[in-house]
């Protein structure tokens, strides 16, 4: 019989399962996993020396482009890493929008998991569920923002303005009429918050679509339990955060145990798995929608019964308004000055974070006293998710490493920042 | 300093002596620095010992303290040039590679910050220790202690050249395979020093020195006057605010 040896392969950079750009190489035995060596970097956009040699507002824009799936949330850490430097607070309606809208993101960053995962897996048509979904989440960032991903919405300070009255409905076309157009707009005849009310509303039907493809499916729970296990010793040690932490049993939550924003008002639940495999972590994020439809739906409640400023008056470092700027010197003045030079903050370092849906995203921001950050440096869950894979993906077959790359919800906009 | 502080201030400073130097207390995470000699020993306690118990290294980075609180345009005094010219600074990005600053002598120019969690304590913590060398800078790795820290700690290391001793895998992680410099070094231009392209007559792709202009268009300014006592300025936001509330009400009244 000849001598079988371990041999090395390449996985990526360029391959459907790699979620972007990771270059895996994998040292194998047969089919199964010796070593894996991720190498990353290949999205590498030195965000944090770019982010140095601007004024601060102008970073908020990079932060949207880190986890390209969950925009919102970027910014809430960079931007409340300002405000805690600065000492300035948001008014309470601005930060329940923004309550508001990181349960959006992370009810479509989810969506989009869900998603890639079953295509990874071979389960091609939760994708097209999930997009029929994820349209209308685009529609409600466009409404508030005017871009479908790259938002730009939460500044330091409150968030750019305020929920818009009207959704804009569907036009006729070619494409859409009719009946079709009638159906498409059902929802869309009155406010922003209308439609997102009617949206979480109807959620979890949409969410027991997904779970009738998946949950109970043979293929699904062939491939996805008992795989790439990590206790949860393990998942502190590798400074795993988010769901990765949760599936594995531990209860931790920022939204709980360091809430901000609002979270602290909001009556919600923590899923949490008991194994740590790849199918207790697809249900947790299953819950967490769940749960996210919870919170969008008091905010709304709150929204619609309070309506306010969403921007702090404090033209030292928030823009004062086109109309102020027409009759009022001063107004002009602090807008010609935050535009050209930008606000200057105080020294001092701090770290803020949140909850993203894929973990704790952190932002740890040094500042001299100057119009521009001294070292912004950012914490992405992701990068120390993928650094455990090795640890996961041992003594599993090739085909696992896919579900363990799947589950591990990686975006390499931040992973490689 | 409040009762908190100065109870979390004796925590360490009964526990380390003067190895650690306590610096402040702000939005709930302790912040302090630690000798680089001890470094080691530190940890581990921070992680074993029953006050500490931080399980969890979140983040490990590199900082460069290089021009720390250096403005690039003069704000203290009456100036004849446009805040628009600038001045010819060597901040980030004003400067090439072959003209790249150099780095005065900085005592401690490289520090490494730790941010720690504790879950049994819900606390979070803020760790800094200084390289002693700046041209070649070293600390110790925490590999051992918490393994999250080996990704960051190659990170530091690509980025900001600091060497971890005792880290089993000290590779470049985030850079392209090859690539000379760390480039968030602050005496590194934001332009880079190569530029990559493909070439049709060679067949493959080659590197070349960067044609572009440095160029930026905010400079750097300190400002440390009082217009951000932020408390003054949301007491004088509340007021505008009343009032315009004031002004409000009756028109609504009249509509009514």
């Amino acid at each position: 019989m000849a001598e079988i040896r371990n041999y090395t392969m390449n996985f990526g950079p360029q391959h459907p399962a790699a979620h972007g750009v990771l270059r895996l190489i994998l040292e194998m035995d047969g089919e199964t996993v010796v070593r894996a060596d991720p190498h990353i970097g290949l999205l590498h956009r030195a965000t944090e020396k770019l982010a140095e040699s601007k004024p601060f507002n102008q970073s908020i824009g990079y932060l949207d482009r880190l986890d390209y799936m969950s925009m919102m949330c970027n910014e809430h850490a960079y931007v409340r890493a300002i405000e805690q430097l600065l000492g300035i607070e948001p008014p309470p309606r601005a930060q329940y929008i923004r309550t508001m809208f990181d349960e959006i993101t992370r009810f479509s960053n989810h969506l989009l998991w869900i998603a890639s995962c079953g295509i990874d897996l071979g389960a091609m048509t939760v994708f097209l569920y999930a997009f029929r979904e994820r349209e209308m989440v685009m529609d409600m960032y466009e409404a508030v923002s005017g871009a479908r991903m790259h938002a730009a919405y939460y500044r330091p300070g409150g968030v750019y303005r305020d929920l818009p009255e009207q959704m804009a409905p569907y036009k006729e076309s070619r494409w859409t009429k009719g009946k079709d157009l009638k159906r498409r707009n059902e929802w869309r005849e009155g406010s922003l918050l209308d439609f997102i009310e009617a949206f979480a509303k109807d959620v979890p039907d949409k969410i027991d679509e997904y779970e009738t493809l998946l949950t109970n499916n043979r293929i699904w729970k062939q491939r996805t339990v008992g795989i790439g296990v990590v206790s949860p010793e393990k998942a502190l040690q590798m400074g795993c955060s988010g769901v990765m932490l949760r599936g594995s049993g531990v209860e931790w939550d920022l939204r709980k145990k360091q809430p901000y924003a609002m979270y602290d008002k909001m009556d919600f639940d923590i899923p949490v798995g008991v194994g740590g495999d790849c199918y207790d972590r697809y249900l947790v994020r299953v819950e967490e929608m769940r749960q996210s439809a919870r919170i969008i739906l008091q905010c709304v409640d709150w929204l619609k019964k309070n309506p306010g400023h969403v921007m702090l008056k404090n033209f030292k470092v928030i823009p004062p308004t086109r109309e102020e700027m027409k009759d009022d010197m001063e107004a002009l003045i602090h807008h010609f000055k935050l535009f050209t030079e930008g606000y200057s903050v105080p020294a001092g370092e701090t770290y803020a974070a949140v909850e993203a849906p894929k973990g704790e995203f952190g932002c740890y921001l040094v500042s001299d006293g100057a119009n521009k950050p001294f070292r912004a440096h950012f914490r992405a869950p992701g990068f120390a998710h993928l650094s455990g894979m090795n640890e996961m993906a041992r003594g599993h077959m090739l085909a696992d490493a896919v579900a363990i790359i799947s589950t591990l919800d990686l975006v390499f906009g931040e992973v490689d920042r | 300093m409040s009762d908190t502080t100065k109870a979390i201030s004796e925590l360490f400073s009964n526990r380390f002596g003067d190895r650690v130097v306590f610096r402040s207390l702000e939005n709930g995470i302790a912040s302090i620095d630690v000798e680089v000699d001890a470094w080691l020993e530190v940890c581990r306690a921070l992680r074993d010992e029953e006050d500490f118990s931080y399980e969890q290294l979140t983040d490990l980075c590199g900082v460069d303290y290089l021009s720390y609180g250096q403005s690039e345009w003069e704000t203290e005094d009456v100036s004849n040039e446009g805040f628009g010219r600038g001045v010819e600074g060597f901040g980030p990005g004003r400067f090439n590679w072959a003209e790249r600053p150099e780095a005065v002598d900085v005592k401690q120019r490289f520090g490494i910050v730790v941010h720690l969690l504790s879950f049994r304590h819900n606390r979070r913590l803020r760790l800094r220790c200084y390289a002693p060398d700046e041209g070649m800078p070293i600390v110790p790795s925490l590999v051992e202690i918490w393994s999250s820290a080996n990704w960051y700690e190659r990170e530091t290391f690509d980025l900001f050249g600091v060497v971890f001793e005792g880290h089993p895998d000290l590779r470049r992680i985030l850079t392209d395979y090859g690539f000379t410099g760390h480039p968030f070094r602050k005496d590194f231009p934001l332009i880079g020093n190569v530029a990559v392209r493909y070439d049709s007559l060679k067949k493959r792709v080659v590197y070349e020195p960067v044609e572009i202009e440095p160029r930026v268009g905010v400079p750097r300014v300190l400002r440390d006057d009082s217009r951000y006592n932020t408390d003054e300025l949301d007491q004088a936001a509340d007021v505008a605010a009343e009032k315009e509330a004031a002004e409000a009400a009756p028109l609504d009244e009249q509509e009514n």
